[in-house]
């Protein structure tokens, strides 16, 4: 067991946020904003690096801080997007700022995806309802790096058109011909709709995946993982091809506070993403 | 290793002369039966024989409440170190205490260290103090009973005179700064010393057995056993407060009337309290205790081994005393085990 006892200085606690400004605030579905972040400091702004999946703690002024995903690719450097619900104190604060406010941000924490693994493979990112907005980094990587990988599929599931989060978007990928996105709505009222249909599961209809060459990422609710997994694994998927981002309660981001444990691990740095197979290694990890 | 003596009348002036390395704190009495490590302004105070402290010494590194910066809309976030580097001398901590220390500095490191806890870690002197077991005491059987490291000094008794072993540059420096007052041991001291070590081994009334504890825990996860505690726990969060390994905590704001500047604080937090895993917008990912307690009990004596090859419990018996609903840790290993009792 060994003792770090190098004489240190603080200069720098592990806790403390730079300060950002909110330089665009872009409308999402209800209660939901996609917030365009940039760091005060430009030193900042250039090393500030990241891979899709990580997340980033992010401060409001006098109401505490919140683990939050990044939606933004790594390769679109300057400002990083942060799609934001409305659930908490804090996010509750975040969308009473004024304009331009400035806010704290720290990280950024997690594992994020094992991109340079997802590379020069057929890459299947499922999501479902708010999943995308983690996803979103990794699919956008994946297009801007469109060279690197081989097939891209997205399927990506809401309960209605008006609950898709970045909608317009992902509408204009359908006619991309070097992906396929399938979009799907459980239901759409105002019959306006008109990709697919049903629970994003039906859209296994339309794909095949080669189990050697291909790796998955999912990000959705609980009932999600269970039926996208059997899919999975029923097209004989490796569980260690299968990456799925979680969720947990979070405090420090840094793996020393305790709260997001999942089992014997810390959401925060040996996840959010996680094979299946450590998934299923791992007491309580799936509900 | 560097191993003196020094004779017993000399302790106190010793223990006057480590004021020249910071405030000096030991244990004293605190009500008819229970101890505290505190500031000493007199001497006699000190507990030589104390059985285990309320609070393990944990308190002086990571503090119950830690202010870590201000903010204000106008400066942004402004470091608060000025606690940090104050010096002290923590006289008499316990070998199961020191092996909690040298944990904590385990969790502390890491990916990401924290430079708050190892700045006050290295503005604390460690003088251990050896001792002699109650009927609570379980370190040996979790490896914790003797320590070879994590202190500046550590004095066991061999009669008239404490044999002291000097683990650091300041430990040796606190014996330079006592002048004359340490000496060479000779071969009687030696078995003196050996002679009360066997003795000491023979004195634990309770364990718990560590060998297969891991894949028996794994078995039991589904046990009734957890649901039975989690009857029996109150989610007070108590056995945390005292363990010297727990290590969990909050992060708040505390803000000033006007909204506009405030301070951000950590503060220690229980895995069995009842918002721990609570996000908002209202899931909980540990609503029964049951699942609390579980948690608890495997983050301990099971998740710790797959981290960092050993428990992290070191057997101080706090928890047992401080349970209110005497949920007892050697009796819940002994039940997943299926030792009758």
């Amino acid at each position: 067991m060994s003792t770090h006892l190098t004489p240190v200085k603080v200069k720098k606690d592990i806790h403390q946020p730079y300060l950002a400004r909110i330089i665009k605030v872009l409308p999402q579905i209800k209660d939901h904003l996609l917030f365009q972040i940039k760091f005060e400091d430009p030193r900042i702004v250039s090393s500030f690096t990241y891979r899709p999946g990580q997340f980033v703690e992010l401060s409001v002024i006098g109401s505490g801080e919140a683990p939050i995903s990044i939606s933004s690719p790594p390769n679109r450097h300057g400002i990083i997007e942060l799609c934001v619900r409305k659930i908490g104190r804090v996010t509750n604060a975040l969308f009473r700022l004024p304009k331009n406010s400035l806010v704290g941000i720290r990280g950024p924490y997690g594992n994020g995806f094992p991109i340079e693994k997802l590379e020069d493979n057929n890459l299947l990112i499922i999501a479902g309802g708010l999943g995308m907005a983690p996803l979103r980094s990794l699919l956008w990587y994946a297009l801007d790096n469109r060279s690197k990988f081989k097939d891209i599929i997205l399927m990506f599931g809401a309960k209605n058109p008006d609950e898709m989060l970045f909608k317009y978007e992902l509408l204009k990928l359908i006619d991309r011909p070097d992906m396929k996105c399938l979009l799907t709505v459980d239901k759409d009222e105002e019959g306006i709709w008109n990709a697919y249909f049903g629970v994003v599961t039906k859209l296994f209809d339309y794909i095949h995946i080669d189990p050697d060459t291909t790796y998955a990422a999912l990000c959705g609710p609980p009932i999600m993982y269970k039926f996208v997994l059997k899919e999975l694994l029923e097209r004989n998927l490796s569980k260690d091809r299968i990456f799925m981002s979680l969720e947990r309660k979070m405090k420090c981001g840094v793996g020393k506070c305790g709260h997001c444990s999942i089992g014997y691990k810390y959401t925060c740095i040996d996840g959010p993403i996680f094979t299946y197979w450590d998934a299923l290694n791992l007491p309580e990890m799936i509900e | 290793m560097q191993i003196l003596k020094l004779d017993k009348k000399n302790l106190f002036d010793f223990i006057l002369s480590l004021n020249n390395f910071g405030e000096v704190h030991a244990p004293v009495k605190k009500g008819d039966d229970q101890f505290v490590f505190s500031k000493i302004t007199d001497l006699s105070s000190i507990e030589l024989e104390y059985t285990r402290t309320i609070l393990p010494p944990k308190k002086y590194l990571h503090p119950p409440n830690d202010a870590i910066f201000k903010f204000s809309q106008k400066e942004g976030y402004k470091l608060l170190t000025e606690e940090l580097e104050k010096k002290y001398v923590i006289f008499g901590i316990h070998s199961c205490d020191i092996y909690a220390i040298k944990i904590l500095d385990l969790i502390f490191a890491g990916e990401f260290v924290d430079d708050r806890y190892f700045t006050r870690r290295k503005s604390t002197a460690i003088i251990g103090l050896d001792c002699i077991p109650d009927d609570k005491c379980f370190c040996r059987s979790m490896n914790a009973d003797f320590v070879e490291d994590g202190f500046d000094l550590f004095l066991s008794d061999i009669g008239s005179s404490y044999l002291v072993r000097v683990g650091t540059g300041r430990g040796d420096d606190m014996v330079c700064g006592a002048k004359g007052m340490f000496k060479k041991v000779d071969k009687k001291d030696i078995a003196e010393y050996k002679r009360r070590s066997d003795k000491k081994k023979n004195l634990f009334k309770v364990g718990i057995e560590l060998s297969d504890l891991p894949e028996i825990m794994d078995l039991e996860y589904e046990s009734r056993v957890w649901e039975e505690i989690g009857n029996e726990c109150l989610s007070c969060g108590s056995c945390s407060m005292v363990c010297p390994t727990c290590y969990c905590y909050d992060v708040f704001d505390e803000v000033s009337l006007n909204a506009e500047s405030g301070v951000r604080k950590k503060q220690w937090d229980s895995c069995l309290f009842k918002d721990y895993a609570l996000v908002a917008g209202g899931h909980n990912f540990r609503a029964d205790r049951s699942s609390r307690v579980k948690n608890r009990f495997f983050h301990k004596q099971r998740g710790f081994v797959t981290q960092y090859g050993r428990p992290s419990c070191v057997g101080c018996g706090r928890c047992i005393d401080a349970c209110p609903a005497k949920i007892n840790i050697i009796e819940v290993i002994n039940k997943i085990r299926g030792v009758k009792l």
